[in-house]
């Protein structure tokens, strides 16, 4: 072998020369030649000396500060867009707790002294207080139905690059339903109507999730969610709980008119 | 070895839970070796510090692409390198213009040819001195990618094939950067080196 060249040099004493012939070829060549070997030698003597640079040692602090550094620029996760946490123990616990804040909420309001003058004598007829209230909760069912039927038919917009899908309007409007909901839920809860209940239970995790999610989400986390709508049957429970409770609106109606 | 890597594992699982608090021990336990790194890769403390902090800052961003396999440090390590390259490159444009009218006032001679040309020195720590201020010039001198490079493979012993998955280069262009880094260090350090014998 004639002298190596300096990449053969530098890559034979770094460890980097790969072929197997390369480096049996280099020894039998350093065996025999000393000038080659006192090269070797040299670049593994200045690659350690670069190598061993003295590091400042950061203060005791050092950490501590690094974190507020770092918590000072970033937010909360959430997790990912949530649909696989819909039911986790964790989330659950949390509406439970807001749910429970409401139902205080709720309560002290209903039981509350109100003024004895304010309460039209209409308003404060069973029948009256049934129908505005079904009224109100057909209505939160069908707003319910329809962002369930969009977001099940939502299609990322023709040419986005990362295949997202804008739901922005879904999301505001989720916003808007949410306290409804809870509300509602916990008064059929109250009333014993066990099948609004357990719906409006059911839409209430999904409308936390979209009200709290991003506005543009992977076409692939809709797939996701329009799996678990139809797993669930959530859409169709929607629909029928809709229609029973406008078909207690009317009889409701029909009551309160020949009172 | 098996418990850090479950336990870091364990933490970024409670951060995509949405648990930001978890993520603070992840920044306590790694940021000491992010920042021996971007030390070595930049040579400044300050910096290092930023770059240590940007490092976190896009990892936690980033952390739903973790793969939960993976080894978390070794996935920190990298955003550490890339953000210290990232920084480096912009820091280079800016500087380039500085560093030429500075080079034109000392008439072509940077400092390490000035300690070169006093040398030897007879004392060993004097030589030291030097030595350590011309490994810094010779860092400083090297291109972002060839001082990336070289730190992860001399430094930290990162195979090739793993640097150049960090760095997002070919294996041909990963070698060839770390010897056009050990070529440049060599022809800064080698008469310091031997005079330091």
């Amino acid at each position: 072998m004639n002298h190596p060249d300096e990449q053969q040099l530098i890559e034979y004493a770094s460890g980097d020369a790969t072929a197997a012939s390369t480096v049996r070829e280099m020894e039998q060549h350093l065996a025999e030649c000393a000038v080659c070997r006192e090269s070797v030698e040299g670049v593994k003597r200045v690659v350690a000396a670069a190598s061993a640079v003295e590091i400042p040692e950061p203060d005791a602090a050092y950490e501590s500060r690094m974190w507020h550094r770092v918590a000072a620029e970033i937010e909360p996760r959430r997790a990912g867009f949530g649909w696989r946490e819909w039911f986790s123990g964790r989330r659950l616990a949390a509406v439970g707790a807001m749910a429970a804040m409401v139902i205080a909420a709720f309560l002290a309001g209903r039981y509350s002294p109100r003024p004895e003058t304010a309460t039209p004598t209409v308003a404060a007829t069973p029948q009256v207080r049934e129908r505005i209230l079904l009224v109100a909760v057909g209505d939160h069912l069908d707003r319910a139905q329809s962002i369930l039927l969009e977001i099940s038919n939502a299609e990322p917009a023709s040419g986005a690059a990362a295949k997202t899908v804008d739901i922005s309007r879904e999301q505001k409007r989720a916003e808007e339903l949410l306290g409804a909901n809870r509300l509602y839920r916990q008064t059929a809860q109250k009333t014993g109507d066990a099948t609004v209940a357990d719906v409006l239970g059911e839409l209430e995790p999904l409308l936390v999730e979209l009200a709290n999610g991003p506005s543009a989400v992977p076409a692939s986390e809709i797939e996701t969610l329009r799996k678990r709508i139809e797993a669930r049957g959530l859409l169709l429970k929607v629909r029928v709980v809709s229609s029973n409770v406008h078909e207690r609106e009317k009889t409701t109606v029909k009551g309160s008119n020949n009172l | 070895m098996t418990r850090m890597v479950d336990s870091d594992a364990a933490q970024v699982a409670l951060v995509l839970g949405g648990d930001r608090d978890a993520f603070r021990v992840l920044v306590e336990r790694h940021s000491r070796k992010l920042f021996r790194l971007a030390y070595r890769m930049t040579g400044n403390e300050q910096d290092a510090e930023e770059i240590v902090q940007d490092a976190f800052v896009r990892a936690y961003r980033k952390l739903d692409r973790f793969e939960s396999r993976a080894n978390f440090s070794t996935w920190l390590y990298r955003i550490c390198a890339n953000c210290a390259l990232d920084r480096m490159r912009k820091q280079k444009t800016e500087d380039s213009h500085r560093e030429h009218e500075r080079e034109y006032e000392e008439g072509a001679t940077g400092p390490l040819a000035v300690a070169a040309s006093e040398a030897p020195a007879p004392d060993r720590l004097v030589m030291s001195e030097q030595l350590g201020a011309g490994v810094r010039t010779a860092m400083a001198e090297l291109s972002a990618t060839e001082r990336a490079a070289f730190v992860m493979r001399h430094v930290d012993g990162f195979s090739i094939e793993e640097i150049a998955k960090s760095l997002e280069l070919s294996i041909g262009a990963t070698k060839n950067s770390v010897f056009r880094a050990v070529q440049k260090l060599r022809r800064q350090l080698e008469p310091l080196v031997s005079a330091a014998r």
